[in-house]
């Protein structure tokens, strides 16, 4: 009975001469592997050298500031709805009089968390974001002794300051243009 | 009174000569790890291995550094004193035969006329053989010592493998002999520089010594001794530390030998060019000696190449296969080729 047509007939002729002294076959393949000496190699040299990444690659978040160094979340909150893997947490705390210089608004985020470990990098918390606040970079998480260190606060997760700190926050800054240039292309 | 003259001078160029060779031999062996790794990776699309010193050349000193710290290990249930025997003495045959092997030609040193060669034995092929057949017994004791079923599996298709190709090993040298006439390596290449490279004249013979000298020194496409997948190492399964590294270096060791005497008995030894007078150049003795000696090593070179390049092209034989192509193949063409060698050179009187 034939179930498909994809059944090949095996040749099981018995070898011949030039088959049974094996030479020419043998020939044939270090002809074979000659050749791939002499072929690129697939290999990258890690340390010096990475492979680079898609203009889409999700990487670790960032979490914005303005030309003032001014944090933008609000702590809404939208971000950890949206989050697949409830990997955000946040606490939302009221800005005081004589903070201005530090949240663009009057609400800002005391605590801001995210877990690196349940996140799935899906850019859902970038989407939601009404306040051009959180970004994914091109970076991702190093390996880590405990599951602690796999929680991101603030202090690892907030953009250098403009006015402090100029030149990593204008590195920064390129990254997340470079995304938002992206992002308006595929619109 | 005086019972012999010891001619103390010559005592010691030969001390010195032995010693340079071993230290030839055994770098060359080191080395030899590292280009097969490096072989490997390339015909792989790899690049091998590369960080430890410049281009990874310090790689073998580190692999040996690595292999001298490791735990030694021999088994309860082991024969203590084969068991330490094994490894030394796959390590000694393998070393021995580089005494016959011709270097290079004369030197003139300090008024001396020194031979690049330990000893011109006048049955320095005979020697050869000798000492290779010895080789197996370092196999095969370790692997009875160890006390091991993969051990003693891998020692016993070692003893059969050798046992067999060594036949057509020599069978096809007899047809070598009937031409050169002489049994000592010295007067082979002597021949050959004066008249055809071997190879020309005997290319079957060639090639059943090529296969032959694959299956000697237990190389892919016949490692059925060592066999990785199948014995977990063979013979070599139940040994750690340096004494593992003696049976891989001593295997390196045989592959650096047998090339060595394939490029001697067939490839015109320190010949520098076939068909060609080198004398026409008018270097010193001491110049063409040292070309010649570079010359051999070239064609070592290319062996030891070409050794590396099979094992990481073909698969393994079967054993069936293995012995099918050895007493049911190789000996046959072995016999043919000295029958016609017997006849050509009956009818023109050569």
């Amino acid at each position: 009975m034939q179930l498909t047509n994809r059944a090949k007939q095996v040749d099981r002729k018995p070898l011949n001469i030039a088959e049974k002294i094996y030479l020419p076959a043998v020939l044939k393949g270090m002809g074979i592997t000659l050749s791939h000496i002499f072929k690129k190699k697939a290999t990258i040299k890690f340390p010096e050298e990475t492979r680079p990444f898609s203009p889409v690659f999700r990487g670790l978040h960032i979490l914005n500031r303005d030309e003032e160094g001014r944090e933008n979340c609000t702590a809404c909150g939208l971000c950890a709805v949206a989050c697949p893997a409830e990997a955000i947490t946040m606490d939302a705390a009221e800005r005081l009089p004589g903070e201005e210089h530090l949240y663009r608004e009057e609400k800002y985020a005391a605590k801001y968390e995210i877990n690196m470990l349940r996140c799935i990098f899906c850019g859902l918390c970038e989407e939601a974001c009404p306040k051009d606040a959180i970004y994914l970079t091109e970076t991702f998480a190093p390996a880590n002794y405990s599951r602690q260190s796999f929680i991101y606060g603030k202090d690892n997760l907030v953009i250098p300051h403009p006015k402090e700190n100029p030149e990593a926050f204008t590195k920064a800054k390129g990254l997340i243009d470079e995304r938002k240039a992206k992002a308006n292309q595929e619109k | 009174m005086i019972l012999l003259a010891v001619d103390w001078a010559m005592v010691l160029e030969k001390t010195i000569f032995i010693a340079v060779i071993i230290t030839i031999s055994l770098v060359v062996a080191l080395y030899m790890t590292f280009g097969e790794r490096k072989v490997a990776a390339w015909i792989q699309d790899r690049i091998g291995p590369n960080r430890a010193g410049p281009l990874g050349l310090l790689q073998p000193l580190a692999d040996g550094l690595k292999m001298f710290f490791k735990e030694e290990i021999i088994p309860t249930s082991s024969n203590k004193a084969l068991f330490i025997l094994g490894p030394s003495l796959a390590m000694v045959t393998a070393m021995l035969t580089s005494a016959v092997i011709p270097w290079g030609d004369k030197l003139e040193l300090f008024g001396r006329t020194i031979s690049l060669q330990i000893a011109d034995v006048n049955i320095g092929i005979l020697y050869v053989f000798g000492i290779l057949s010895l080789g197996v017994y370092g196999i095969m004791i370790g692997a009875w010592a160890s006390n091991n079923k993969f051990s003693l599996m891998g020692g016993l298709r070692a003893a059969s493998q050798i046992i067999s190709y060594e036949l057509a090993m020599g069978l096809s040298l007899i047809a070598l002999l009937m031409i050169t006439g002489s049994l000592s390596l010295g007067d082979m290449v002597r021949q050959q520089q004066e008249g055809l490279w071997n190879v020309i004249v005997q290319p079957l013979g060639f090639l059943i010594f090529l296969v032959c000298a694959f299956a000697e020194c237990n190389r892919t496409p016949f490692d059925l001794a060592e066999a990785e997948n199948e014995l977990i190492g063979g013979y070599h399964s139940e040994y750690s530390s340096l004494k593992l590294g003696f049976y891989l270096f001593a295997e390196y060791i045989n592959m650096f030998i047998s090339s060595a005497i394939m490029a001697t008995l067939y490839f015109g030894g320190y010949d520098i060019i076939p068909f060609y007078d080198e004398s026409a150049w008018g270097f010193s003795t001491n110049v063409m000696a040292l070309l010649g000696a570079a010359a051999l090593f070239a064609k070592i070179l290319f062996f030891i190449f070409l050794f590396m390049w099979v094992r990481w092209t073909i698969p393994r034989f079967r054993y069936d296969q293995l012995m099918d192509l050895g007493w049911k193949k190789l000996i046959p063409l072995a016999l043919l080729n000295m029958l016609i060698t017997a006849a050509v050179i009956l009818w023109w009187k050569l």
